[in-house]
């Protein structure tokens, strides 16, 4: 402990040394005379000191559990809360039910704007847990993401525009659209593994901006494409303020949709397989595993939730351009994944809300935002490398289930 | 799809063998290497048969061509798979090798690390049964039923391999030998007539060999699947294999039963050398 302290003092030192130049002298060149701020001195050694010693308790802390871990110890190692949030039937129903009513009445409570900024993060929900399916479920690195989200948002803006068709026409061509790119991606990139798959990905991610910015007949280019309807209600009028909060519980709905048909495939025969084409390929296809069907559904399948969410996003937005389509956006729903945990579907959800929501309700920081990112995702590498949420393997009752049969 | 029977000691083995793989002049080049060249090998129903060979022999290349994992440059692998029509395999892909009923295990253990045990052996189940997208999400009777058929289908080859009380645990969390019988059981949830082990012995104590000396000899006599097996322990090979296939340098140099093996001068200056005791 005291050689703790000691260690955090003189890193202390150290960065007040360091920082000295830049916090503590000032020129100030129309005076002609140097400022001394000697007050900034105190604060970098006091935050040096703290954070250091932070640090210190977190690594130890690590070390401690990795230790236990090697030697089969796990069990003593308390599991962390959100694993016991999700684990314990006493404390996960009333924690749903809370959340269930918080979520109902969420629109009433709040204004548009929040309303508004909230079904943005659902659409990142729902393209979190469909990049789930092709990242942590198959393994397949996917850095384009964001084209089968521009492809569903693009159909949508196409079909209105030339042929009048309405949201809730667009939105299953949407997904199907966002699903048959998928497979047209897959096709290519179904020999290419790790690093290539990833360049590859993130070659068809710009193709797929650079076609739309310049197929001007078709996309209408840069300018992009306005006056979007919002989504029907069967022919209802409705101002913006209805307008929003019937599409935040349409999202609702939608995300409800995607945990449901996710956890069912992600607990069957198709699921598994994608599962092992991710822990070892040869294996996977020596056991009879098709590794072209199986490729290609994991892309399909992950580009179909981008296609769906794709006409929400220009329906919500009424106005989509290419600028909405960038690697940003495909770093971003990968880094939700990553953060949320590889294969889990609330740590995804959890990851979303907090990536999307956070840069909204921190506007003061936003110069500091890619700072603050990077600086989260480096600390989740280091100290929750399974992300926010450990995907729990599913145990499977099979000898009691055959008793019974048998007795009847 | 096998029945689940009572495990016996020993089952008379038929006497009117039929043959189930033909391998004539099988030939690999990588580039100007030819590492398998002009093998061929028969296998027979109920039979276990070793393939040896110093290391770089080209057993695991030959087992590779076999299963598809490689094309192989020339000769042929035929199957005559028990009541269906003989098909030439060569150039198939590892997946319709296995589904025609050839299963195998791999030299470096290669298991799904992050699934459980059970899992490991519904991928087995895979191409023997026929769950769809649209199954999967709706999860009709048909869908439930093949599910828990998959369960204890499985649960059942767990308790024939002994890792039962595993079931749920994470694969890389085994003991070696443990995985090693783990691969096994995942090969035979396939529904193999033949079974392509390469070096299940490899890394194992002598207790552990010992055990899997059983296993093997069970899965022959009980499950009636032929077994292929390269390895490099001799005492497991001379013990349990009823023909021997010795490769040397890509080539076939001798083959015959373990007592003919074990006299065999060329054999004796290739491989086994001062070791012709074990």
């Amino acid at each position: 402990m005291v050689d703790n302290f000691k260690r955090s003092f003189l890193v202390a030192l150290w960065f007040v040394f360091l920082t000295f130049p830049l916090m503590v002298v000032k020129v100030n060149t129309l005076k002609n005379i140097v400022e001394w701020r000697w007050i900034n001195m105190l604060w970098v050694a006091i935050g040096a000191f703290v954070l250091s010693l932070v640090w210190r308790w977190a690594m130890a802390r690590r070390q401690l559990k990795s230790k236990a871990a090697e030697i089969g110890e796990e069990g003593l190692v308390k599991p962390g809360l959100g694993q016991r949030l999700l684990e314990d039937p006493k404390v996960f129903k009333p924690v749903l039910i809370v959340l269930a009513l918080v979520t109902i009445v969420f629109p009433l409570l709040v204004d548009i704007y929040q309303t508004n900024i909230m079904v943005l993060a659902l659409i990142f929900v729902v393209l979190g847990l469909g990049l789930n399916i092709t990242v942590g479920l198959a393994g397949l690195l996917d850095l384009g993401y964001v084209a089968f989200f521009a492809v569903g948002a693009y159909t949508y803006g196409v079909l209105n525009t030339f042929w009048g068709f309405g949201f809730w026409i667009s939105l299953p061509i949407g997904g199907l659209m966002g699903a048959l790119f998928g497979i047209a991606l897959g096709f290519p990139i179904l020999r290419l593994r790790g690093d290539y798959l990833a360049i590859v990905t993130l070659g068809f991610g710009s193709i797929a901006k650079i076609v739309i910015e310049n197929w001007e007949e078709v996309f209408n280019g840069a300018k992009g494409i306005a006056g979007i309807p919002r989504p029907g209600f069967f022919g209802a009028e409705m101002n913006i303020a209805s307008a929003t909060t019937y599409t935040y519980y349409l999202m609702i709905l939608m995300v409800l949709f995607t945990i449901f048909i996710t956890n069912r495939l992600k607990d069957s025969r198709i699921g598994r397989a994608w599962m092992a084409l991710r822990e070892d390929e040869i294996a996977c296809v020596a056991m009879g595993v098709d590794m072209a069907r199986t490729k290609l559904s994991a892309y399909a399948f992950g580009a179909f939730w981008a296609g769906l969410v794709g006409v929400v996003f220009a329906a919500r937005n009424t106005y989509i351009n290419p600028n909405s389509f960038t690697f940003m956006e495909s770093a971003l729903v990968l880094s939700i994944v990553v953060m949320g945990g590889m294969g889990s579907i609330i740590g995804v959800i959890i990851a979303a809300l907090v990536l999307i929501l956070m840069p909204e309700y921190l506007r003061a920081f936003s110069e500091y935002r890619m700072l603050m990112f990077g600086a989260v995702m480096v600390l989740m590498m280091i100290f929750r490398p399974e992300g926010l949420i450990a995907n729990v393997r599913r145990k499977y009752a099979g000898r009691t289930v055959k008793t019974e049969e048998a007795n009847a | 799809m096998p029945e689940t029977q009572p495990i016996l000691e020993t089952t008379p083995i038929p006497e009117t063998r039929k043959i189930l793989l033909e391998v004539k002049d099988l030939t690999m080049d990588f580039g100007g290497l030819r590492a398998v060249d002009a093998v061929s090998l028969n296998i027979c129903a109920g039979e276990i048969v070793a393939l040896i060979g110093p290391n770089g022999a080209g057993k695991t290349t030959f087992f590779n061509c076999v299963t598809g994992i490689y094309k192989p440059t020339g000769g042929d692998v035929l199957v005559h798979p028990p009541e269906k029509k003989t098909q030439k395999i060569n150039g198939f892909k590892p997946n319709r090798v296995t589904t025609i009923g050839m299963a195998r295990t791999f030299q470096n253990i290669r298991l799904f690390q992050n699934m459980t045990v059970l899992e490991n052996v519904m991928i087995g189940r895979h191409c023997r049964t026929t769950t769809n997208i649209v199954g999967a999400i709706f999860r009709g009777s048909t869908t439930k039923r093949q599910e828990q058929e998959t369960i204890d289908i499985c649960y059942d080859l767990l308790e024939k391999v002994g890792l039962v009380e595993f079931a749920d645990e994470f694969a890389k969390n085994l003991p070696y030998g443990a995985q090693r019988r783990l691969e096994i059981a995942r090969a035979m949830a396939t529904d193999p007539f033949l079974l392509l082990l390469d070096e299940p012995a490899a890394g194992m104590n002598p207790q552990e060999t010992k055990a899997l000396d059983e296993l093997i000899v069970r899965i022959c006599n009980t499950e009636q699947i032929a077994i292929l097996l390269i390895e490099h322990d001799m005492k497991l090979v001379m013990n349990i294999s009823q023909r021997i296939y010795v490769m040397e340098y890509g080539k076939e140099i001798a083959q015959g039963t373990p007592a003919d093996i074990r006299s065999n001068p060329k054999v004796i200056e290739a491989y086994l050398g001062e070791d012709t005791d074990a």
